[in-house]
């Protein structure tokens, strides 16, 4: 019997997570599927910056309004993935100090509570803020977790009834003889098994590659690929979100976000080519350095952990050839009335914050197509792990893993089995992870692999970027699984995965610490011996 | 100067988790809830960087012996970044026992006064019993002695006068035991540095070092304490004297903890304070100094370094010295920390663990069976004494009754 859904959301990113969370509280049969792994495109490739909207008060207000009502709600709903650090635009000697009140004004217009403070206080409040600025402007800025947002929105969909598939690759879009989407035809990226799921609605939330998806739907949405480069830091140097007052340009946002803190973003347009394997060039890194050490001084003697990029789904609107001057705004397309394609949704444009938002215009639009009345109860309801008040957090020890893994999965970590002296041993030591909480991330959230891992626990995304870590996950992989080649060959696209990223900065201590690594792995566990694929 | 200050607090970041620093820490060892100095310390920076409500009460069980830090190749202050955090962020407050156990300058002026009280009353059980109930200080452990006469009141009267003989000086931080608990150790200090043609200056105003205070959480006097010392320190260095030790620990304290953990610079005199044992060994091996020893004097001796003698890598000059002694049998021990950390073993939380600690030590000790162990802190000294039975001298000591004094004091005069 072919299983049909009401509504199949294509994309695991946070977009996908939203709608398929808001599809399936409002009782549709929901079904998401991913290529890879979930946050594996843009969703975890960015700032993950909590925007007060402030960013875009000045050059779009429409945004920047849509920001500050989400930043507000996703405090609300998503406590467990949101630092309240509030955030400073500073302005340095060589800003334009009359910038500032523009700044302000278009702040208050769009409804987000900036005021200027005194310099000495900015310095007061934030000691690694470039001791020269001549102004600072404080707002509601903020660190989300993109990770822990996209994962608890699945993890609230799969409760609501939603099916997930990861590692499904969708290869055709199925129509019927009148032209209406009947649903997709995906491949297993592991077994190379082909199915096909039908539903009433297909809604592509794939970012930029829903450029593709809606090119198999037979429609053209003209996307705008614009690279965002950004760095790592092995820790926190700043505790408030530090930006620049002035127009967005390169580099001017430094992020503190768990034990680590994030420089970016570059801009800079890419091929759909290339959309897949981005990578970070000597250049972006010097441009990032050199910007960031004007905004936190201290950078410059800081260890850079790794370099990334992602890949913005901005919706082409002009030839701008640095994609600053499109709208970050919402862009939802009815292909039925826009293509003549009955059944088919993308949802696209927006940004991280405006999540939850364009998952409801999208669901909205389904349920006016399905005939549902049901309202929206996203903005209202907490996603699981937000849902406890302060009274009902679960008691957890005094170790820092303890702690930290409450940070991580909220009113979850209940779930998270501590009874035995293994369960409390710990897999990452830079990140705290215990062995219960990677039990807990093999049975509940959908873990396939290290990399997978990672994105739910962190395991692997400290200081040593897997050195420790790595096999003792693989070992507790392969325990749950019974497959020990699996886990090896895992370990080994783990450490490729870790390494792309410590390329681009590979010096000093981080160079030496790969170095350590590739001999723990490659001399003392053999690695190269059992595999093909070396760690370079 | 400001960057310079900064990558000092980071330094964190040179750890490439070798984990070699919590294979030598002693207490992981024995206790596994200790989280060990990799993850207490460096691993730990980061989330208290992040939430300073991540500090872990766990790191009350750090010795600060610094061994961590002589393990690690990187160069990384494991024992500072943890000694550091315990001051920042723990939330503990010191109890009556920690402040006068950290008070050795208050206990030892009050305790020389009725010394014979003192030391009989601290030696009975019921008054240990009492101790360890209210105050937390473990019935088992046995307190040094206070002596009747501090060190500072017999040179004054006895020996002052004598040194205006000598034209070459060098000055004397006694540190507290030498001071309030055993003055002989002092005495011998004078007694070799004259033999050998030094006279010796106390210093105009000496404080305890702060070693205990800082472990015990007092930094603020600890400070206070510091910055007298080196008031006094650097009058005496401006005089053109080195500053000579007999304790370990003390130097260790004045050199980098002052720097490391205080904050204060100290260093325009750092290079001028040091142990008598380096001192002399300098001067023997460049040939500016003859030590003459006696013939009759025959020893088995088993020399153990302490972890501050080890992390300031001068373990060689008291062996050096000890081995120029014609009829001594010396033992090297195996590199083990004796456990009692100064204060920490006095502590009825930390007293098992101090014991276990030493355990590998003291079997070592007593299937040698020496006459004597020598030893350059009074801490280990007791710790040994206490779990052993065997004495323990200072390598100061054990020269100043191997060595013919009149021969040597001719043959440098």
């Amino acid at each position: 019997m072919v299983q049909e859904y009401d509504v199949i959301v294509i994309g695991g990113g946070i977009t996908g997570a939203g709608v398929a969370r808001d599809a399936s509280m409002r009782g549709l049969k929901t079904l998401l599927v991913e290529r890879h792994d979930l946050t594996d495109g843009a969703t975890g490739r960015n700032h993950g910056l909590l925007h007060s909207g402030a960013r875009y008060a000045v050059t779009d207000s429409e945004s920047a309004s849509e920001c500050i009502r989400e930043n507000m709600i996703l405090r609300r709903i998503a406590s467990h993935c949101v630092e309240q650090t509030d955030g400073l635009f500073i302005t340095l000697p060589e800003d334009d100090l009359g910038y500032q009140a523009t700044f302000i004004e278009s702040c208050r217009k769009a409804g987000i509570n900036a005021f200027a403070i005194d310099p000495k206080e900015a310095i007061r409040l934030e000691p690694s803020v470039n001791k020269s600025l001549i102004g600072a402007v404080r707002v509601p800025d903020g660190a989300v977790d993109p990770f822990r947002l996209t994962i608890a929105n699945v993890v609230d969909a799969q409760l609501h009834g939603a099916d997930v598939l990861t590692y499904k690759q969708v290869t055709s879009i199925l129509k019927d003889d009148s032209g209406r989407v009947t649903g997709i035809g995906v491949t297993d990226l592991h077994t190379k098994q082909q199915t096909k799921y039908y539903s009433k609605i297909v809604i592509n939330a794939a970012g930029i590659w829903g450029h593709g998806i809606a090119q198999m739907a037979g429609a053209q949405v003209n996307m705008f690929p614009a690279k965002g480069a950004l760095l790592i830091f092995g820790h926190r140097v700043n505790n408030m979100v530090l930006n620049r007052c002035r127009k967005p340009a390169d580099a001017d946002i430094l992020v503190p976000g768990d034990t680590i803190c994030l420089i970016g973003t570059t801009s800079s347009r890419v091929p759909f080519e290339e959309v897949d394997n981005m990578n970070v060039t000597p250049q972006e890194v010097e441009v990032l350095m050199r910007e960031g050490e004007k905004l936190a001084p201290s950078l410059a003697s800081t260890r850079i952990l790794r370099a990334y990029a992602g890949v913005r789904p901005l919706v082409a609107a002009d030839n701008d050839p640095s994609g600053r001057s499109i709208s970050r705004g919402i862009v939802c397309l009815d292909h039925e009335t826009r293509d003549g394609i009955p059944g088919f949704i993308t949802i696209t444009g927006g940004k991280l914050m405006t999540y939850r938002l364009m998952a409801e215009w999208a669901v909205d639009l389904a349920c006016k197509k399905l005939g549902v009345d049901r309202k929206c109860e996203t903005a209202e309801v907490c996603l699981p792990g937000s849902s406890a008040t302060p009274q009902e957090q679960p008691r957890v020890g005094t170790t820092i893993g303890q702690r930290a893994a409450r940070g991580r999965h909220g009113e979850r970590t209940s779930q998270i089995s501590l009874s035995s002296d293994t369960d409390r041993s710990i897999v990452c030591e830079c990140e705290e992870v215990s062995v219960g909480e990677v039990n807990y991330a093999i049975e509940k959230l959908g873990v396939t692999g290290l990399v997978d891992m990672r994105r739910r626990t962190r395991v692997g995304m400290g200081t040593c970027q897997g050195e420790l870590c790595a096999c003792r996950a693989a070992g507790l992989l392969a325990k749950a699984d019974g497959c020990a080649r699996k886990a090896i060959s895992n370990v080994a696209d783990f450490l490729n995965e870790r390494w792309k990223g410590i390329r681009p900065i590979a010096w000093g201590e981080t160079l030496c610490e790969a170095q350590f690594t590739s001999w723990i792995y490659e001399g003392v566990c053999g690695l190269n011996d059992s595999q093909e694929k070396r760690i370079q | 100067m400001e960057k310079e200050r900064e990558s000092i607090e980071y330094n964190f970041e040179q750890c490439i988790k070798c984990t070699v620093c919590t294979v030598y820490c002693p207490v992981v060892a024995v206790n596994p809830d200790y989280p060990g100095p990799k993850q207490a310390g460096p691993d730990g920076e980061r989330y208290r960087l992040k939430n300073p409500l991540f500090y872990d009460e766990a790191l009350d069980m750090c010795l600060n012996c610094k061994r961590c830090e002589v393990a690690c190749p990187s160069g990384v202050r494991v024992g500072d970044i943890i000694q550091n955090a315990r001051l920042k962020y723990g939330t503990k407050k010191p109890r009556l026992r920690d402040f006068m156990l950290a008070s050795t300058d208050l206990m030892g002026s009050v305790a020389t006064v009725v010394a014979p009280v003192a030391n009989a009353s601290l030696s009975l059980k019921p008054v240990k019993a009492v101790m360890d109930c209210t105050l937390g200080v473990d019935k088992h452990r046995t307190f040094p002695k206070y002596s009747s006469q501090k060190f500072v009141t017999w040179f004054r009267k006895h020996a002052r006068k004598a040194q205006d003989a000598f034209p070459k000086k060098v000055s004397y931080f006694h540190g507290c035991y030498a001071n309030y608990n055993f003055p002989q150790l002092a005495k011998d200090f004078v007694t070799v540095m004259n033999a050998v043609g030094y006279g010796v200056n106390l210093l105009e105003d000496e404080k305890c070092c702060g070693v205990a205070l800082i472990s015990n959480g007092f930094k603020k006097r600890a400070t206070k304490q510091a910055q007298t010392n080196l008031a006094a320190l650097r009058e005496a260095v401006g005089r053109g004297e080195p500053v000579l030790t007999t304790s370990s620990t003390c130097t260790f304290t004045i050199r980098d903890e002052y720097a490391h953990i205080l904050g204060l610079d100290n260093s325009d005199v750092r290079d001028s304070v040091m142990l008598a044992v380096r001192f002399l060994f300098n001067l023997v091996d460049s040939g500016k100094v003859k030590l003459v020893f006696r013939e009759d004097f025959r020893r088995k001796i088993a020399y153990h370094t302490p972890c501050h003698m080890e992390k300031l890598g001068w373990g060689i000059y008291p062996v050096s010295l000890l081995k120029m002694i014609p009829g001594v049998d010396l033992t090297v021990l195996d590199s083990n920390c004796c456990g009692i950390a100064g204060t920490y073993g006095f502590k009825k939380e930390h007293y098992a663990d101090s014991q276990k600690i030493g355990e590998p030590l003291f079997n070592q000790i007593k299937s040698l069976a020496p006459d004597v162990v020598a030893t350059d802190c009074e801490t280990c000294k007791w710790q040994i004494e206490m779990s052993t039975g065997y004495p323990v001298a200072n390598p100061v000591s054990i020269l100043a009754e191997a060595l013919d004094i009149e021969a040597t004091m001719k043959a440098n005069a």
